[in-house]
């Protein structure tokens, strides 16, 4: 089958380019992150990070066939259908939006620098109990859907609003773990983390196009975070 | 980076609020009127002319002149502060951005005193 990859090595490349390969999966459904596997014995120069290899530290996200994902847990057959019949190539890119550091490798600064704006851990001022902190079955369930998120990035890279402003707009990533802790009944630093959020641009910069959620691997839904932090907002300026 | 807020209000809830509220009021403004020209069989130029110059109607006239103003400056500030930007523009673009939004204030302020004038005036 055909593969073509974003090629780019600042130190001897002017601009990036697409290469071409020729691959031979005998015929079998892999996982694109199997493809680079194969693609990177005959080209050791391809540049692209993975670490467990089953969709759980989140370093793969790359743009497969023009949609985000992670490589390791997609299939052939779901991101460029017709590919092993060589109807069509497999088109590997990396994340939109980031400044590419080699190849499928991009810099994730901007990214974090997001996610740290939100405050991403636990604040609570109360003197700490003998034990833990302690939620009931239903406090604890409002936590689901929100703390799956493993980080990857292929919501924020896919978000045009996170393109046009990704030093102000803080993506859906990032909201989404600030609803995490928004959401939490233990934290006490509600007001102040609503506070940071009610500025043109760090939260209402979304669009509502859920491109994130059509992305997230991790089948989150980040535009009803936002929509809920938006929902609390409204409520405190009422 | 998108540098010099030039947004009124500086607050994303009342934006977003402005906006969803003027396009509550656009919306029933034009289906009402959509409603009255066509269940209203036979209107003509003197009850048109009635109505129109009704204090109610000059009121809610002025109040619609007001949303769409309000409405579109939220929007094409979003838009302005989306593509004018030192992504398109380089470091140009604070400037560019700023002349395009002084030309859109200008323009509606321009429609708003314009309409106001046609309301009340004469
Ligand atoms: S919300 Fe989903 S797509 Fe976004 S960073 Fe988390 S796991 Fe990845
Ligand atoms: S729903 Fe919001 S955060 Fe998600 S992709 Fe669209 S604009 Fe971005
Ligand atoms: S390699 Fe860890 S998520 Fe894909």
């Amino acid at each position: 089958m055909k593969v073509s990859i974003y090629r780019y090595n600042p130190e001897t490349d002017r601009e990036p380019y697409m290469q071409e390969y020729e691959v031979d999966t005998q015929g079998k459904d892999l996982m694109v992150l199997d493809v680079l596997a194969l693609v990177k014995e005959q080209d050791p120069t391809l540049a692209y990070r993975r670490s467990c290899r089953e969709g759980v530290c989140g370093s793969d996200g790359m743009n497969m066939n023009g949609k985000n994902g992670l490589a390791c847990v997609t299939a052939l057959s779901i991101v460029a259908p017709g590919v092993l019949e060589g109807k069509k190539a497999l088109v590997i890119r990396p994340l939109p939006g980031l400044p590419v550091i080699r190849d499928l490798v991009v810099d994730m600064t901007m990214f974090y620098n997001q996610y740290e704006k939100v405050q991403p851990y636990l604040i609570n001022d109360t003197p700490a109990p003998a034990i833990e902190r302690l939620q009931s079955p239903e406090e604890r369930e409002k936590l689901d859907g929100l703390y799956e998120c493993i980080l990857c990035a292929c919501c924020s890279t896919s978000c045009p609003s996170f393109w046009w402003n990704p030093e102000k707009f803080l993506g859906p990533a990032a909201l989404l773990q600030g609803y995490r802790f928004l959401a939490d009944s233990r934290d006490t630093a509600r007001d102040d983390r609503l506070s940071r959020l009610d500025d043109p641009f760090s939260l209402f910069r979304c669009r509502g196009i859920m491109n994130c959620v059509s992305v997230c691997p991790k089948g989150l839904n980040p535009t009803r975070a936002i929509g809920h932090i938006r929902d609390m907002l409204l409520e405190r300026a009422i | 980076m998108v540098t010099s807020v030039t947004s009124f209000s500086r607050n994303g809830v009342s934006d977003w609020l402005v906006q969803r509220f003027s396009a509550i009021l656009l919306g029933a403004y034009f289906i009402g009127l959509f409603g009255y020209l066509v269940c209203g069989a036979g209107v003509d130029y003197a009850a048109w002319h009635a109505l129109m110059t009704s204090v109610p109607m000059k009121i809610i006239n002025t109040l619609v002149i007001l949303a769409i103003a309000a409405h579109a400056w939220v929007g094409l500030w979003t838009v302005t502060t989306d593509y004018l930007t030192r992504m398109t523009f380089g470091g140009a673009a604070t400037g560019v951005r700023l002349a395009a939004q002084a030309l859109l204030v200008l323009l509606l302020a321009g429609y708003v005193l314009w309409g106001l004038w046609m309301i009340w005036g004469a």
